[in-house]
Parts: structure tokens; sequence; C-alpha cells
């Protein structure tokens, strides 16, 4: 958003990309400085961007995810998973295998420990949503 | 709970006559092998080969002992026993592809055929032609029926299918019956009319966020018919009530995909699927949740023995566990799924035993006294146990 009014450079912004549909940027970066990481956990699974079709947004939102999945400490892990409540924990699965998908060089172990917990606490039948949603994450 | 096992090859549907003396299944097959119980034995009595596919839904009329099968041949046949033999009947479906699931109305004069051609046939049987004539249902039906249930009423017929929904349709055939009363589901029935259409984005219940949905397995109305119960692909379990059209209460449960269901009170059912046992849920009218009341397979606790440091190292090779059970199967009766669950005693009310079988070719009849003893010892009850005992007490029989 330019504050130049002489410039011409927001006819090439797209607005689409600043839908609300999207999650919030901003609160999360703020929040995972502070440490307090289980905030950042339930901002970034809200308002997850289920309906759009526009792959730029699916990316950053699993980035973001990914980004505060990897900041939690492992014994940190379990309280987490406990603090969702179905719904967030089948939102998580998807976030889970959606990160399998694209592995960098840290990612498929931290992954695979919120793996663990998230499985034990949704079992099998959140694995199997995963499988079914017809709208993915 | 006695198991029997019948065959290797699985099971791909069953039904009971009226007294339960003898089930008619088939196994896998072009045919149907009905047995008849002797003792603790099953003798097969009869063979009857007709089909040219396998033969994918059968279902028993107690009252009039006919027997309606269909298959992946695109036919139905209806068979009567006359003298010691079964007869068959043909019946002209009109579909092109197959038949999946078969079901007699409550009085018997018609029956319903869900097939992959995306339609329902329901079939009657018209006197001066002396032949039966089938009727289609196809709006708004996108995929295969997987599965169909009647309400008492004889009119009004539940059905599942792989368009992730479930729907109540007006089977209403004025050839054969008078004009049906109003249900909690609808007044108005003429033929084909949708009562009730469940969808992903009508759950208020259970997944939120209405993107799921999957194929709907198994359907079954309450023995009232006031309520309708459906198990779908994504492991969820839901029940609507008729009458207040967006109250769908569904379960989004931990297990794998459940395939078949049936109320065994007007608050609790009994479902199965690929997890190999039967599973109790308990709605709650008032509140209009769907709660897991437990598993009903309860295998016998064998003695603990201790295990050796070797077979630790062992487990942790070749199971990345060092758990103490060395079990190295399932410890459910049924060793694949169970594809079908049928009451036997009881009806939908207040049942007392009910049938399943399953892939593996076995059969086991299930005590709902029984279990309920077997229940109330398990320490794995997490639920309240206050809507298990309240379901629980629909089953006394007085």
């Amino acid at each position: 958003m330019s504050k130049n009014t002489d410039s011409n450079q927001f006819r090439k912004v797209d607005v689409d990309e600043y839908d609300e549909n999207k999650f919030v940027d901003d609160e999360d970066n703020g929040e995972s400085q502070v440490g307090n990481l289980m905030e950042a956990l339930q901002a970034v699974l809200k308002n997850p961007p289920i309906n759009t079709k526009n792959q730029n947004v699916k990316d950053r939102a699993e980035a973001l995810v990914l980004k505060v999945l990897s900041a939690f400490k492992s014994s940190d892990i379990e309280k987490a998973v406990q603090s969702l409540d179905k719904n967030g924990v089948d939102l998580l699965m998807k976030y889970i295998y959606k990160g399998f998908e694209k592995p960098s060089e840290n990612s498929s172990a931290t992954l695979l420990l919120w793996h663990e917990k998230a499985l034990s606490a949704g079992g099998v039948g959140s694995i199997v949503r995963v499988l079914t949603a017809r709208k993915t994450v | 709970m006695a198991y029997h096992s019948f065959l290797l090859e699985p099971i791909s549907c069953h039904s009971w006559n009226k007294d339960r003396t003898q089930i008619a299944l088939c196994p896998n097959n072009h045919d149907v092998h009905i047995y008849k119980k002797d003792g603790t034995k099953w003798i097969k009595i009869h063979e009857l080969k007709e089909h040219n596919g396998q033969v994918t839904g059968i279902d028993w009329a107690p009252e009039s002992n006919r027997i309606v099968t269909c298959g992946t041949d695109r036919n139905a046949y209806v068979w009567s026993l006359k003298g010691e033999v079964w007869k068959p009947t043909l019946v002209i479906l009109r579909i092109n592809r197959a038949a999946r699931c078969v079901s007699w109305s409550p009085k018997e004069n018609k029956f319903a055929v869900g097939s992959g051609s995306r339609l329902i046939s329901i079939c009657y049987f018209e006197q001066e032609n002396d032949w039966w004539v089938c009727k289609h249902i196809k709006k708004p039906i996108r995929s295969t029926v997987l599965s169909l249930d009647w309400h008492p009423n004889n009119v009004l017929l539940a059905a599942g299918s792989c368009d992730f929904k479930c729907r109540v349709f007006s089977a209403y055939i004025k050839e054969v019956e008078e004009k049906p009363g109003p249900t909690v589901w609808g007044s108005k029935m003429p033929f084909g009319e949708v009562l009730f259409e469940s969808g992903p984005s009508g759950v208020s219940g259970g997944a939120g966020d209405g993107a799921g949905g999957g194929w709907v397995h198994g359907v079954c109305f309450s023995h009232s018919g006031n309520r309708l119960a459906w198990t779908s692909h994504d492991s969820t379990v839901a029940i609507a009530e008729g009458g207040k059209t967006s109250t769908i209460s569904s379960l989004s449960s931990e297990t794998l995909p459940l395939l078949c269901v049936s109320f065994i009170t007007e608050n609790s059912l009994v479902a199965a699927g690929h997890d190999c046992y039967p599973v109790l849920f308990v709605y709650d009218g008032t509140k209009g949740s769907v709660t897991f009341g437990g598993k009903l397979d309860v295998p016998k606790q064998t003695s603990q023995r201790g295990i050796s440091a070797r077979e630790r190292f062992q487990n942790l090779d070749r199971r990345a566990t060092s758990s103490e059970t060395t079990e190295q199967g399932l410890e459910s009766l049924h060793k694949n799924s169970i594809s079908q669950i049928s009451v036997l005693e009881g009806g939908k009310s207040k049942c007392s035993t009910f049938c399943t079988t399953g892939m593996d070719g076995g059969m086991v009849t299930w005590d709902v006294k029984s279990l309920e003893s077997a229940l109330k010892d398990l320490k794995i009850l997490f639920l309240c146990s206050q809507s298990l005992k309240s379901a629980l007490k629909d089953l006394e029989i007085v």
C-alpha cells in the first residue's frame, strides 16, 4: 500500500492476496519471538485456507505452520496437542501430512514427533479424515 | 459370543430367515448358499445358482418367506420356496451397472435395489401381468448407492451413497398402498421426493470445517423411524433426527471407517467396520450428541507372562517397540473387516442378539446381555457412565 499519492504502484497490488479468508501473518511473528508458542499454534490453526483456490496462500500458510511446529521443544509437543480440540487435531494432522510432502533437512524429524503425539490424541480416524478430505489445507 | 467360520472366502452378504434357523449367504461367488442350524453345526441345505455375477445383496422376507438377491450381473431374482426347492423369478431392473444392495420393505410388498447406475430401483409385483415392475429414483443421486434401509411406514427409504450424502426418499407406489400419514420427516411424499439430505456442509456437530465427507457405507433407521444413523468413510458416525432440519450430530471416531450400523435401542447403536470389532455408540437426544460407548469385543485377559530380555530386543528389532504382548494377530474374534450387521432377536428397539459377518468368512453372534456384564467390568469406560447406563437400561427385558 503506497503512501506516495503520486505513484501508481498501488495498481499493481493484488487485492485478493489480502482477502480476510486467510490467516493473519503479523501476530505470529511477534508471538514466536516472545516464546508464547501455544498461542502461536492456536492462531496459526485458526482460519485455515481450505476454501481458497489460490496455491500461494496455501503454501504460505503451510510454511508458517511448519515454522511454528519446529519452534516447539520436544517436551512441549504433547501438551500442545492436548490443548487442541478434535477439529484442531484433525487440522494439525492435515498440516503434518502436507509437510511430509515436501521434506527439508530437519522438518521430517519434528513432523514425525508431532505425528506420534497427534496420532495418540486423534487415533487412526484422524488420518482417515486426512485421506478422505476433499478440500485440503 | 459364538464364532463360526463358514469358509475362507469373504462372506459378501447374508440374511436370516424368520425363526433364525437358516441363514442365506454368498461365499464371494455367483451362488447363494443356505445353511441350516443343527445343534451347534451348520449344514448346507440349498444352493441357489442363477446369478452370472457376484451376489452383492440378499434379503429374506420373514413373513412371506421369499428371498430377493441382487448381483453384479445387473439382475435381481426373487426366490420362493416350492416344496423343497427354491424357484427364482427374474426381475428386470433396467440398470446398466451392478446392483449393490437390496432390501425388502417392512410389509414385503416391494423391495429396493441400490446400484452403481446412480439410481435406486423400487420393485413391486403387478398382479395383472404376473411379474415384477420397477420404478427408478434418479435425482439427485450422483454416484453409486451403497446402502438402503426402509422406514417402518413402508414408504420412506434411506439411502447412503458414494456422493458423500445420506438421503431419505419417498418410495410411495400408489398401485400397492394407500397414501401414508405424515411423519417427522415430512408430510408430502410423492414418489422420488427427497425429504432429507445430509451434506458435508449440513453437519453441525462434528467436522466443523465442512470440508469432509466420505462415502456413506451404512444407514439405519431407528425402530420408530424418527432417527436415522449413518456411517461414513471419513471415520464418522452421524445421527439425524427427523423434523428438526439441521439437527445432525456426528462423531469423528478414532477408529478406521465403519461399514455397517444398526440401532439396538432407540438411543444406542452398534457399528462395525474395518477395525474388525463392533463398537457401541450412545445418542443423547436432549443434548443432541453422539458419544462413544465402548468396544464390544472384549478379549479374554491372558495372563501376562514376563518377557525375557532376548524377546525384548527381538521385539525392538522387529516392531520398534519393546512391548509386552507377543500377540501377532488381532485380538478380536473377527480377523478381517466386518461387512454386515444384522439384528437377530428383539428388533431394533430392544435387541438382545445380533450377528456380524465379514471378510474372514466367519460369522459371530453377539449376545447383548453378556456384553453388558462384560462392559460393566471393563475399566476402559472413559465416557460418562450415566448415558451408558441409560442406554443399557433400555436393553433390560422386563
